[in-house]
């Protein structure tokens, strides 16, 4: 029976973070990816502006890091690479090459952590056209394989906290960034993030 | 600054606080001018608001002179403003549909989660109430950072003292509002539950879009002769059955819609209110909606309901049979401010609607912690409380 919803979740018009059996989903994605484990975050928002604008925005991977809290930099290499530097507690950082994946122009992209990555993550985003008038629906969808290790420990702190919540925050601030053309913040212009 | 804090329940205070600065480009700094409690600052006070820090600057109802803009406000300085308590970014769906209550981008992404989990949705950035509503700073302040300048303020010209515009902020649109979610047609009676400001605007609105007859429902006798100086009819709930009057005043039928501006936190003794009483004194509900209760149940069929009056949690024992059966249509949420502005900035212009009548304290912004009190403790007379910030060496 389990096989079957599994199955049935992973065929869903409904995104894989909706799984009853989220774990067993996550599973098979790490299955796929020859990972011990993995973890599924996801979350789909409207954004009130056009689907080729939002993704040719996403496309140049240096603009992730104006509305991701914790990514320093994102920094495009050759062959679909990139190399991302993200901020980590007690002011380290942790670093690792993305690869591209899958790109379809102004429908999808999706990237995969490079061989030897200290956390191994995949991550697809989707933009959708919404009901006419309605902008743009983008899904995220992020698998990571829980890390091991004293490094892994550090990571798990900053990654395994709440990273549903974390996502959701990140495409809110995406959203609001293309939309308002600034990042709401009711914070003091020290601790405020600068879109 | 010098800015009027909450400290806890029935705990406010009057602090010097950092000077707020521009932080996003469509940010204004608005030096106050005129700023008063709110009905809903009760609430605050009261404790019945979840997610508030020790130091949030309260006050959602100001207005003032632009001292500062950012590169994208549209603001020029000099200019006198009044804000609305609904911050909106003017861009997103909601917005664009000039539902400005439900902009979804102006709550920060870090406070939208409180709103989601309690009530499915992330509640939109609100000045001076709570962090689930953003934790931006209020207007009890000398000063207050306005995000969003180029969509909300509204340029007030010259020769309108602060007094009859100060409450195109809030309680003005919202009694608007109220009244025209009822969609009123000719020979409709609307019963109107509360004679505070929201209900006393409503009354008002109600009157100017056509109604034929407002009755007002409340139990503080100033309030009710405030009600019948607008033009309504009164009931006193401690004096009559408030069903029993309201089918007699309206043949038999009930009135053609009603309008809650009472909300989470009403009076009197009747047995549900009694139980939901005890319920919130023992957390185990958070809402008593016994004016929501009546109002199903005295609301005729096929008639509107239109709820101004804030509830915040859960209630229950709502008559929903009543609902369902009698066809009955809600309208309900908190304040399009925007939406409003204009029309009620010329309408007060023309002399069609004068709010002055309303306001029965004027304060130095020093003394907000008793206007606080004041307005707790006697619903009856202290109608509303304006705060003035120059006002502060005159009264030291």
């Amino acid at each position: 029976m389990s096989d079957e919803t599994i199955a049935r979740a992973l065929e869903s018009d409904a995104p894989l973070t909706a799984a009853v059996r989220q774990r067993d989903v996550a599973h098979a994605v790490a299955e796929e990816h020859d990972w011990h484990a993995a973890a599924l975050v996801g979350r789909t928002i409207t954004i009130n502006r056009p689907r080729a604008e939002l993704y040719a925005f996403w496309r140049d991977f240096r603009n992730l890091a104006l509305f991701m809290e914790n990514v320093e930099s994102v920094t495009p290499g050759e062959g679909g690479r990139s190399h991302w530097v993200v901020k980590a507690p007690a002011g380290k950082t942790v670093e690792w090459d993305g690869v591209l994946t899958e790109e379809v122009e102004n429908e999808a992209l999706a990237w995969e952590s490079a061989e030897g990555a200290d956390i191994k993550n995949a991550g697809r985003i989707e933009f959708r056209d919404a009901p006419p008038g309605r902008g743009t629906e983008v899904t995220a969808t992020i698998v990571y394989e829980p890390p091991g290790g004293d490094l892994g420990k550090l990571i798990a702190k900053l990654f395994q906290k709440e990273p549903k919540i974390q996502a959701r925050r990140e495409l809110r601030r995406f959203k609001q960034l293309m939309e308002t053309g600034e990042i709401s913040t009711a914070k003091g212009p020290d601790a405020a993030p600068q879109g | 600054m010098r800015a009027l804090t909450w400290h806890g329940k029935h705990d406010v205070r009057m602090d010097t606080v950092p000077d707020p600065k521009i932080v996003n480009p469509r940010d204004a700094i608005i030096k106050i001018t005129s700023t008063a409690i709110c009905g809903s600052d009760l609430h605050l006070y009261d404790s019945m608001i979840p997610s508030m820090e020790k130091g949030d600057i309260l006050g959602h109802e100001f207005m003032g002179e632009v001292v500062e803009t950012g590169p994208g406000s549209t603001l020029q300085k000099g200019q006198r403003v009044v804000v609305p308590f609904v911050i909106a970014c003017g861009k997103c769906f909601h917005c664009e549909k000039q539902q400005f209550s439900g902009c979804e981008n102006s709550n920060p992404a870090e406070t939208q989660d409180l709103g989601e989990i309690a009530y499915g949705t992330a509640m939109t950035g609100l000045f001076g109430y709570s962090h689930m509503t953003g934790g931006y700073a209020g207007g009890q302040a000398e000063y207050v950072r306005v995000p969003y300048s180029d969509v909300g303020p509204i340029v007030i010209p010259d020769g309108l003292e602060d007094d009859k515009v100060l409450f195109l902020s809030d309680i003005l649109p919202t009694g608007w509002m109220a009244a025209e979610n009822c969609q009123i047609e000719p020979g409709d009676t609307v019963a109107v539950w509360g004679c505070g400001p929201v209900g006393l605007f409503a009354i008002q609105s109600a009157l100017i879009q056509g109604a034929h007859k407002v009755i007002a429902i409340d139990h503080h006798p100033h309030r009710l002769e405030l009600a019948k100086s607008l033009g309504a009819q009164v009931i006193n709930y401690h004096d009559v059955k408030v069903r029993e009057a309201l089918m007699a005043m309206t043949g038999g039928i009930g009135p053609d819609a009603c309008i809650d501006a009472v909300g989470m936190e009403s009076h009197g003794f009747s047995i549900d209110n009694v139980v939901d009483a005890v319920k919130v004194a023992t957390r185990l509900g958070t809402d008593r909606a016994h004016v929501l209760r009546e109002v199903l149940m005295a609301c005729r069929t096929g008639g509107r309901v239109s709820v101004p009056g804030v509830y915040g949690g859960m209630g229950d024992k709502i008559p929903i049979g009543a609902l369902m059966e009698k066809g009955l249509q809600i309208r309900t949420g908190q304040t399009h401010v925007h939406k409003y502005l204009r029309p009620l900035l010329d309408l007060i212009g023309e002399g069609v609607i004068d709010t002055t009548f309303l306001i029965s304290h004027r304060l130095p912004l020093e003394s907000a912690p008793d206007g606080y009190k004041m307005f707790k403790e006697n619903q009856n007379e202290v109608t509303k409380v304006v705060l003035k910030p120059d006002w502060r060496k005159q009264a030291a």
